[in-house]
């Protein structure tokens, strides 16, 4: 217990710097929103696995680290992001290293009419209104305690903004590296997206490590997508594999709005995403999709709600997993249709391979419905890869590897096929085909 | 030397005994079928030839050109030119019937120390195999076998055996669940790739495959051993006359 209090001040005293620093400044209602939040955040403390939702995602080691806000690194090379990075692929790419805005990394291309993409700090300046608005509306500080915790140390980001009607032909690409430096370190990256009606674009947020070490990235993404807007958000995490992250994305979906989600998670020991949807407008449309690839001891926990609050709304859910070596997953979507959401159309599918014994999934649905004329589905499947399969491809002279390796790209491309920015999914399936360690001759190509 | 010798040979699976003791040599150039009701073992036969590792072998032996074919795994014994084409053609999503095909081929032809065909001569050989199975051009860009109905996989599967060409062809009870226009152009298929250099093992329940694929030899098979073996004139007597007095035979000649 006094270890618990002891790190949990650390968050404190490091709260009470960041108020010397930027406190008192022109933004009272800034300020307002961050002291609640820390308060919020002293009062609860680190979630048990006693609390439901943490049922089966410890985050004792995250709790039992010292972590210290990051600070901005002067040394990054720019070949630290070639991996990472889209170039000329995307309509604009923000680098922020270790949550700091690195304009010097970024690809800074013009937009089209209006269209506004800057750090949070910047549109503070532009667009005050906004954020104060709308700026930690959505994503709610009592209802998880490391979106308190961000909220609290609410800083660095992102803003974009999609006017009316404006539609983008190539991605808006938000990359946060992590470059762990000596002494653990903190960064609580905060993204807001204002979708207007009718706008459309996709928008990739990527978390990666520049390098390996210990750190912890706690991200907040809220994302308003207006009337008939089209927004396809794609998170990539890519941490590095000692590296702590916990992601809420908050989304609210205007009338006849159209989201598409996915959210890939390969790197971090230990993983946390909550993906929260609210259908606020008759007709709004969501689909949800999800990849987990992990191994070792890596844990990777996905957390899903889609919330029917007005009628006519389809939802569709398929999250997969591939778990090898003695990795752990969880799957939580819970599916809430309120009394007003008639004629609500959701499907949730969750699929986990398991690739050695040791890899465990908790794979949980949960429909809860208030609504009489709806039609809900769910289905959940563990297992290994499927032997008759094997047998299949291995009778017709395909190795025993070279079988699994296939089956395991083929289970997951199902999933990566659906992403619509090309560079992400080739990035994903670049990795997915470089996994197993087989000859180049044997690796997946082209597969479709 | 035979293609193909089985040697007393005993499988399992789980506790239960399922080949007996079976004894069976086939030639190149030849077409054997081998017929039996449900549960006389023949599917498992065909499996253990292919190679499925949940039966066990406990007794016996498999000459394949001479070497031991239980030596052998499945994906060894497919590049040395056996194939089995499946009773229920497995699907596999997410992977085009192109891609499978392409990866089985290379994997024999690098076997073989034969270059990998490229996208294009691979498209030429396969276009070819379709014509002669009458399968829809779009096959190759559908999954393997996913949501084919069950004509179209079996259809498949001899498709397959086209492209890949075998020495030894096993075929698993394809007849069953086509109907006689598809059944015609099956037997089509197998009949255009029977020659000199290549053996056919056809395991079925019922004659009527048979009309369209004239076997050479036909053997019964009874609680996991053959117990009778003719000519193609054993099929049509056990059209005729059903399974009940080859039982009475064999008890006869156990008793005797």
């Amino acid at each position: 217990m006094t270890q618990l209090m002891e790190h949990k001040n650390t968050y404190l005293s490091s709260f009470a710097q960041l108020q010397d620093e930027v406190g008192g400044g022109s933004h009272p209602w800034l300020e307002r929103l961050r002291k609640n939040a820390i308060e919020r955040f002293a009062a609860v403390g680190f979630p048990s696995v006693k609390d439901e939702q943490w049922l089966h995602t410890n985050v004792a080691p995250i709790d039992r680290t010292p972590f210290r806000p990051a600070a901005r690194p002067t040394d990054v090379p720019r070949n630290a992001l070639a991996e990472f990075s889209f170039a000329d692929d995307a309509a604009i790419e923000l680098v922020f290293v270790n949550s700091h805005y690195a304009p010097e990394l970024s690809t800074l291309n013009p937009l089209a009419k209006s269209v506004r993409v800057s750090t949070l700090a910047e549109a503070l300046e532009t667009h005050a209104e906004r954020l104060e608005n709308h700026l930690a509306r959505y994503a709610d500080v009592a209802a998880n305690p490391f979106v308190a915790l961000n909220t609290g140390f609410l800083q660095h980001g992102a803003f974009i903004h999609l006017p009316r009607g404006v539609a983008l032909d190539r991605p808006i690409h938000l990359l946060f590296l992590s470059a762990a430096s000596g002494e653990p370190a903190v960064a609580h990256p905060r993204v807001l997206i204002l979708a207007d009606d009718t706008s459309e674009a996709s928008i990739v947020e990527t978390y990666a490590a520049a390098s390996g070490g210990v750190y912890f990235t706690n991200a907040v993404t809220e994302l308003v997508v207006g009337n008939g807007a089209r927004v396809e958000h794609c998170k990539v995490q890519q941490e590095s594999l000692s590296a702590f992250h916990i992601s809420t994305t908050e989304v609210r979906l205007g009338r006849a709005a159209f989201f598409l989600s996915h959210s890939a998670s390969l790197g971090a020991q230990l993983a946390r995403n909550d993906v929260n949807v609210v259908l606020n407008g008759a007709g709004g449309e969501a689909m949800l999709n999800g990849v987990t690839l992990i191994d070792g001891n890596q844990h990777v926990d996905n957390h899903t709600l889609l919330d029917h609050k007005e009628p006519r709304c389809p939802s569709h859910e398929l999250y997969k997993a591939v778990l090898d070596g003695k990795s752990s997953g969880v799957f939580k979507g819970k599916i809430l249709v309120r009394p007003g959401a008639q004629k609500t159309d959701s499907k949730q599918s969750s699929k986990t391979l398991l690739l050695r014994d040791e890899a465990v999934m908790h794979s949980q649905p949960a429909l809860e419905i208030y609504a009489d004329d709806v039609k809900c589905t769910h289905g959940s499947t563990t297992g290994p890869v499927d032997d008759q399969q094997i047998f299949y491809l291995r009778s017709r002279g395909i190795s025993l590897e070279a079988a699994r390796h296939l089956l395991t790209y083929a289970f997951l491309a199902e999933v990566t096929g659906r992403i619509r920015v090309l560079p992400v999914r080739q990035r994903l399936e670049a990795i997915m085909a470089d996994r197993h360690g087989l000859p180049q001759d044997l690796r997946v190509a082209h597969i479709a | 030397m035979p293609l193909l010798e089985i040697k007393n040979l005993h499988a399992k699976v789980a506790d239960r005994e399922i080949l007996k003791g079976i004894d069976l040599t086939i030639n190149t150039g030849e077409v054997h079928a081998i017929m039996g009701r449900n549960g006389s073992g023949k599917s498992t036969l065909a499996q253990v030839i292919a190679g499925r590792d949940t039966y066990e072998v406990t007794e016996g032996e498999i000459l394949y050109d001479g070497k031991d074919l239980l030596d052998l795994s499945a994906e060894e014994r497919a590049r040395e030119g056996v194939f089995l084409a499946f009773q229920y053609p497995v699907e596999i999503p997410g992977v085009s019937t192109s891609y499978f095909l392409k990866a089985a081929v290379n994997a024999i032809r690098k076997h073989h120390n034969q270059p990998e065909l490229d996208a294009v001569d691979f498209q030429a050989m396969v276009k070819e195999k379709m014509k002669l199975l009458q399968m829809d051009q779009t096959l190759m860009r559908r999954a393997v076998n996913e949501g084919f109905s069950g004509g179209e996989k079996k259809r498949n599967e001899i498709f397959q055996m086209a492209v890949l060409e075998p020495r030894l062809a096993v075929l698993d009870e394809t007849d069953s669940g086509l109907d006689i226009d598809a059944l015609k152009t099956v037997a089509h298929g197998v009949n255009a790739l029977r020659g000199p250099d290549r053996a056919i093992l056809l395991v079925t329940h019922y004659q009527r495959l048979l009309n369209y694929i004239e076997p050479d030899f036909v053997h019964v098979m009874l609680e996991g051993r053959i117990v009778l073996s003719g000519d193609r004139t054993l099929a049509l007597k056990l059209e005729e006359q059903g399974y009940d007095w080859v039982e009475q035979q064999v008890a006869q000649s156990q008793n005797a």
